[in-house]
């Protein structure tokens, strides 16, 4: 599936198929983004482009996929969490992302007890959320990763 | 039925079904020979034969590490139990008023529900045929209670239909049963099937059809007394002069077929939802101190595995207490390692490369409950719902009404959210408040009462609970076919049990019958050594 990142909330939407005036006033009180901009009849989601499908993750950039998908064990801040049984390692200054591919690979097929969240994210959603993990949180590398590298890497 | 000729007596073959293959296939074969459903079922497994003070340390006190201690413990192995929380049970977990519960990140959660009202956070429900759970309930004196999976006064709910409203589950069951029924009596009779239904039968059918459907003495499933008596009435039978019924309208069959309302009916045909179904009076955690009541001074908690090594000679686990902090070792001839993959997978732990495999190949599932407390039970008093599951396509998955004190004119906690999916994870990402928030919001959508009635709610995100770093294992085709067997495999002095050795994935029952499984597999070896 090619689809630009604009365009995946809209198209998540689509596939989730029109609804009704009653199921958007969920959405009263929040503010309106531009992933919301959508025709009334189609189920717009929370400000972050979550709660769309629960077949597939709908967020439309790499922040959101982070702050809605990843972050529920990695935590907010990427630094993981130790103080359980097990651990969740710290995405943030982790040099395991200096290769691009390795970070693709978790994501599309999992990792232990970690389920293949890829499988329910595009091919460009996987590389932003990659993209925006490798940017950010003390990780500098300045090498993007496209679409069309997850989606080789999906396929192999 | 015609009596194989068995040479042996069934007695002596499930006797020795259990000598050779172990207890749970014995217990298997004592259900296939019609053993156990026909006579009162006693106990799924007594080992025979003294260990010789063989000792077995056990990795963790949930139903499956507990199922194993108190039958090893039984026929005379010396037995430890080690567990990381502060209290046993694991996932057969309840959360109730004065619970505080803190997760991964460090929210803490005070549950203030009154009135005796909680919610299971993990498993909730014991079918009739899970007949390991059932046998220790019993056997441990816990008492059990009637747990209301169908209730066709509950709601189905969809966003995309019916602009929203909520139907009732009788109305899309009766109109798609109906249906379908009237097509099928339709073809019959214009010999459309006589390519799979001779003549003689398909006279029966249409009787079948008639009766399964609620058609009137044409066939049809049209407005009437048949099709009210299924999906209920308009005006309903009463007495005096009152009393003249008013049948209701069947929707239509393209509206049932396009609402997709018919998809919630399905799940609850499957064999594990079927009745009787059950719940532990006053929440499953009983299941867990019932336990406890037999085992309980076997188990030290508080005891966080972070080594595991095996030699030729036995086990050494290396765990830190929680509370005083101090590093320890245990030691015994064998170790049965409950622990969830999940988190197994990222402690120490020398096996063959096949069980190494195996242990790294299964993810967890996200899932995710809220439960809500309200100032009155509404269901009962405004919408006539005693018990049962509404099932929406909201992110919320279902509302799942109480199925105890019904009438009680106090306040009651309702599970409020039971997420999976996409949503599980968008709902574990936000703080546990916000989720509560969310769950109000889509729940007021089928229950407008949510808005003036609510009191509290607790919200549990299985991907940030401590212990299990998710809800349970999922197994697919492929995962199976490469590691089951390796997974559920002695290797030298280690072994693994729990749902996640199981073909009863998530389940209590999962647990219990994969540590029968193998405490029976693993008796052969220290007899036979």
């Amino acid at each position: 599936m090619k689809l630009q990142t604009l365009s995946l909330a809209a198209a998540a939407m689509l596939a989730a198929g029109a609804i009704t005036s009653a199921a958007s006033a969920q959405l009263s009180g929040e503010p309106v983004t531009a992933a919301q901009m959508s025709p009334q009849t189609i189920k717009p989601g929370d400000a972050d482009g979550a709660f769309v499908t629960g077949a597939k993750f709908s967020e439309p950039d790499g922040e959101k996929l982070f702050r809605r998908v990843c972050a529920g064990c990695h935590m907010p801040d990427a630094r993981g969490v130790s103080t359980g049984a097990g651990f969740y390692p710290a995405l943030a200054t982790n040099r395991k992302l200096a290769s691009s591919g390795y970070p693709v690979y978790v994501v599309l097929k999992g990792m232990n007890g970690m389920p293949a969240v890829g499988a329910m994210m595009s091919d460009q959603q996987v590389a932003d959320v990659v993209n925006y993990v490798r940017s950010h949180f003390g990780n500098r590398y300045r090498d993007a990763v496209k679409a069309e590298e997850v989606k080789a890497l999906r396929g192999s | 039925m015609d009596q194989p000729a068995l040479p042996i007596s069934k007695r002596d073959l499930l006797t020795l079904i259990g000598r050779t293959a172990g207890a749970s296939a014995m217990y298997m074969a004592m259900t296939s020979l019609g053993h156990a459903q026909e006579s009162p079922f006693k106990r799924p497994v007594r080992l025979q034969g003294d260990p010789g003070g063989a000792s077995v340390l056990i990795l963790g006190a949930g139903v499956a590490g507990m199922t194993a201690a108190l039958e090893l413990s039984r026929v005379g192995y010396k037995v430890q139990v080690l567990e990381f929380n502060d209290r046993v049970g694991g996932r057969s977990w309840t959360l109730k008023g004065g619970d505080t519960y803190t997760e991964l990140g460090g929210a803490t959660q005070h549950c203030t529900f009154e009135n005796g009202g909680y919610i299971n956070p993990g498993p909730w429900r014991i079918p009739w045929n899970h007949f390991g759970l059932m046998h220790y309930c019993n056997e441990l004196g816990v008492p059990l209670e009637t747990f209301q999976q169908t209730n066709t006064n509950a709601y189905v709910h969809s966003t995309k239909a019916f602009g929203g409203k909520p139907q009732r589950y009788r109305h899309i069951q009766a109109d798609l049963y109906g249906y379908v029924g009237e097509l099928l009596a339709k073809s019959v009779k214009k010999g459309a099937l006589t390519d799979s239904v001779t003549a003689e039968d398909s006279a029966i059918l249409l009787d079948a059809l008639k009766s399964w459907g609620a058609l009137d003495k044409d066939y049809r499933y049209v407005k009437g007394a048949a099709s009210s008596g299924r999906r209920g009435w308009e005006k309903m039978p009463g007495g005096g002069l009152s009393a003249e019924p008013v049948p209701s309208d069947p929707l239509d069959l393209s509206t049932v077929l396009q609402s997709g309302l018919w998809r919630s009916i399905g799940g609850n045909l499957t064999f594990d939802h079927q009745y009787a179904i059950f719940q532990p009076v006053g929440g499953m955690e009983q299941v867990a101190k019932g336990f406890e009541r037999a085992v309980g001074h076997l188990v030290r908690l508080n005891s966080k595995v972070t080594a595991i090594h095996q030699d030729e000679t036995g086990v050494t686990v290396d765990y830190l207490d929680t509370k005083s902090g101090d590093r320890l070792k245990a030691q015994a001839d064998w170790c049965i390692c409950t622990i969830p993959l999940s988190i197994l997978s990222q402690i120490p732990l020398n096996v063959g490369p096949e069980l190494d495999a195996a242990i790294h190949a299964v993810p967890y599932l996200p899932g995710l409950k809220v439960g809500l407390e309200f100032k009155r039970r509404f269901w009962e008093q405004d919408d006539y719902i005693y018990g049962g599951i509404t099932a929406t396509d909201l992110p919320i998955g279902s509302i799942s009404y109480p199925s105890y004190k019904y009438g009680d004119r106090g306040s009651g906690v309702l599970l409020g959210a039971y997420a999976n999916g996409a949503y599980a994870y968008e709902l574990t990402s936000l703080p546990p408040e916000e989720r509560v928030k969310r769950a109000l919001d889509w729940g007021s959508q089928i229950h407008p009462q949510y808005r003036d009635e609510f009191v509290s709610g607790v919200a549990v995100g299985w991907h940030r609970v401590p212990w299990t770093q998710g809800c349970f294992g999922i197994w697919t085709e492929e995962s199976r076919a490469a590691h089951y067997r390796n997974l559920c495999q002695i290797d030298g002095r280690f072994m693994v049990a729990g749902e996640h050795a199981s073909y009863v994935g998530g389940w209590q029952e999962g647990g219990i019958t994969s540590a029968l499984d193998v405490i029976g597999r693993l008796h052969q070896r220290v007899l036979a050594s």
